[in-house]
């Protein structure tokens, strides 16, 4: 053990110091390193198919469902607790959202199909649900004293329930023509052009936030990193945001459907067929927005600040003056948003709503939630670390499709990947206090 | 009952607070003037802890008043108690062991931009400003308050009040976890303060540093004040047999007590 932990120092020496200068978080970069040999290694399994742009510009896709919820669920573990809800309630607010565009408003108001105003509808009164719903499980929660466990167990079985009481088990589509675009797909996507601009803007930004918080610094009169540093941190995020748009883009659409399109719109296919870069994909773009959005509020509002002084020390937020009841109502709320937001994701790419609609939805965001660094003890945790979580296990699931490994064989997978990776986190950070 | 001319800083007046069955403080009367130490002594469950925590608004009384600056004043939470200029120094130094110095001295009381954004900048240049008054050997802002040891854990935890300028500290044991430099350096910083004006109860088993930095001392036994006396005019010997016997040594000490 120690000749395996001296090995260790030797080679973590130069890398931990190259960390500290560019203030790259060390949990973050094992998880980054961590997918890049999963990555590498089901593309050999799979002689190339898996870094194939297709295979990726799927997989974005996919785990984007689950990264928007896994992003909530950190802050309600972070303070200690759970929600065991979010997969029937994913399934309850999708119902409903359906229930809206496919019933509702058509049938029951009678205004008919496809209104402009359909989708936003439909989406406002989920959120809104959402919210309401996330809040009250967190009232009870807070103010009634009745364990978190408990409560979110008792909404997975009433939420589930309730989507009977709306449909009799019927399946509800189709959805709105705006509403599908959520959901991704050739149509639901940025194409080339507008993709490239999010790929520049996102390296204008991080070249922003870099530069600004570090002349912010030196006019306190603060530590601030190397000036290599700065360049690395600023030329690695802008070549990951334009090397992700150029794998998007390099997925093109299918063929069938760009003929369609060449059709309609009177162009001559070229030989070889017309080719239509996708570009990035509308649920991508939301998941961008929300990670975004969850970690300003996590690390730069005094509510998430609440949060993570309640995971560290309830009693220390306590006597600092905190409302710890109200900020733990808050984050279910926020859950709420977000299940609904997933809910609209969902239903928009399946183009239906199915009573199975969100089932393990919530073992799936608690597990990537957890792969993603976020502790049960309460207190630590990342919302970059929990969409990395999720893309860690769609990555596994996916590469294991590819190899043509059987479902049950990779839940096993999921499984053990798991507890090996709580166990490795608790493994380093026993090392890191000594 | 002490009387004197000046207004008292702060006068807890017939406190009581009950757990259940037991009477955790009873009746209890006690005064503070700006620029004193008043040590609370006592056995353990004396009520000295409990009592302190009515003060700094973290259990609310279950009956009693409490005078600020000679005025009614109404503490039910810790909020409300830091309004009127109390802070509190726990024994258990109520940090959050995982976000850093700066996020612990501000806890719930953050500094924000016009955006509501936290302002880390500003929180962090404050830290350091009273860091290096109190501990100018602290050198680590960027970290979680978990990494530190126990004597900069505790700087962390008395910067708050410093930082906030308090009125009234309250300090539960703040010595107990501390090597012998370390105490020597809180002891100066209580006199410290103590000559800027700022009236401090202070709560200790060491009858040492309680005769060390105290004006007046009042002794708690079972959930009741036994008596509060000059430090100058009683022995450890005394106050140590009170705390024992519960019983006040001289009753001309208690009526002599008024504060100088």
């Amino acid at each position: 053990m120690r000749a395996v932990n001296a090995i260790l120092s030797a080679i973590s020496a130069p890398v931990r110091s190259f960390l500290a200068a560019t203030e790259i978080d060390t949990r973050l970069a094992g998880m980054i390193a961590a997918l890049g040999v999963i990555w590498i290694g089901f593309n050999i399994l799979s002689g190339g198919l898996f870094l194939s742009s297709r295979n990726l510009w799927n997989l974005s896709v996919q785990s984007s469902s689950i990264a928007i919820m896994a992003t909530g669920m950190v802050l309600i573990i972070v303070s200690r607790n759970i929600d065991l809800s979010v997969g029937s309630l994913l399934g309850f607010l999708g119902y409903t959202m359906a229930m809206v565009q496919a019933m509702w408003i058509p049938t029951a108001l009678g205004l008919g199909f496809n209104q402009p105003y359909t989708w936003i509808v439909a989406i406002a009164i989920g959120v809104t649900l959402g919210a309401l719903i996330g809040g009250l499980q967190g009232f009870v929660i807070a103010y009634g004293g009745v364990p978190a466990f408990i409560v979110t167990l008792g909404g997975f079985l009433i939420w589930r329930g309730l989507i009977f009481w709306y449909a009799q088990g019927q399946t509800i589509a189709p959805m709105d023509s705006t509403y599908q675009l959520i959901g991704g797909g050739p149509a639901g996507s940025l194409g080339a052009e507008l993709s490239w601009l999010v790929g520049i803007l996102a390296s204008l930004g991080i070249a922003y936030t870099v530069i600004m918080g570090g002349r912010r610094r030196k006019a306190y009169g603060f530590p601030v990193r190397p000036r290599w540093a700065v360049i690395t941190v600023i030329a690695a995020g802008s070549i990951a945001a334009l090397g992700a748009v150029w794998i998007a883009n390099n997925y093109f659409w299918p063929p069938a459907l760009a003929t369609q399109y060449a059709q309609a719109h009177g162009i001559t296919e070229p030989p070889g067929g017309l080719q239509i870069s996708t570009g990035i994909a509308f649920p991508v773009l939301i998941l961008i927005g929300v990670t975004l959005a969850m970690n300003y509020l996590a690390t730069r509002r005094k509510f998430g600040r609440y949060v993570y002084s309640i995971g560290g020390n309830p009693d220390a937020a306590e006597l600092g003056g905190i409302n710890v009841r109200r900020t733990i109502v808050g984050t279910y709320a926020v859950m709420g948003i977000l299940v609904a937001i997933s809910g609209a994701v969902q239903t928009a790419r399946l183009n239906a709503a199915v009573t199975n609609l969100g089932v393990q939805n919530e073992l799936d965001v608690i597990a990537a939630a957890v792969i993603g660094g976020t502790s049960f003890s309460g207190g630590i945790g990342t919302i970059t670390g929990a969409v990395l979580g999720a893309v860690v296990m769609q990555s596994l699931r996916s590469g294991m499709v590819l190899l043509r490994v059987d479902s049950p064989t990779q839940d096993i997978v999921v499984g053990i990947v798991l507890v090996a990776a709580v166990g490795l986190d608790a493994f380093a950070r026993r090392r890191s206090s000594r | 009952m002490v009387t004197d001319d000046r207004t008292a800083l702060v006068e807890m007046r017939n406190v009581r607070v009950a757990f259940g069955g037991v009477h955790a403080v009873e009746d209890v009367s006690i005064n503070l003037f700006p620029g004193e130490v008043v040590g609370l002594v006592g056995g353990n469950g004396a009520g000295k802890s409990t009592l302190m925590r009515v003060l700094s608004g973290a259990r609310p009384a279950d009956d009693g008043e409490i005078w600020i600056d000679g005025k009614r004043a109404t503490i039910n939470n810790p909020r409300q108690a830091k309004a009127y200029g109390i802070e509190t120094i726990y024994q258990t130094l109520a940090l959050a062991d995982n976000i850093d110095a700066a996020g612990n001295v501000f806890l719930g009381r953050e500094l924000t931009d016009r955006t509501g954004t936290l302002d880390d900048d500003a929180m962090e240049a404050a830290t350091r400003a009273v860091m290096k008054r109190l501990n100018p050997n602290f050198k680590n802002f960027k970290v979680p308050v978990k990494s530190l040891s126990g004597g900069q854990r505790q700087s962390v935890a008395i910067a708050r009040p410093v930082h906030f300028n308090a009125r009234i500290l309250i300090m539960d044991e703040p010595t107990a976890a501390l090597g012998p430099a370390e105490t020597a350096q809180v002891r100066d910083l209580i006199r410290q303060l103590k000559s800027e004006g700022i009236g401090i109860f202070l709560i200790s088993h060491d009858i040492h540093d309680v005769f060390d930095l105290s004006d007046r001392i009042s002794v708690m036994y079972h959930g009741k004040r036994v008596g509060t006396v000059n430090r100058d005019e009683v022995t450890a010997d005394e106050v140590l047999g009170m705390i024992i016997m519960g019983q006040a040594a001289e009753e001309t000490a208690e009526a002599n007590a008024a504060a100088n």
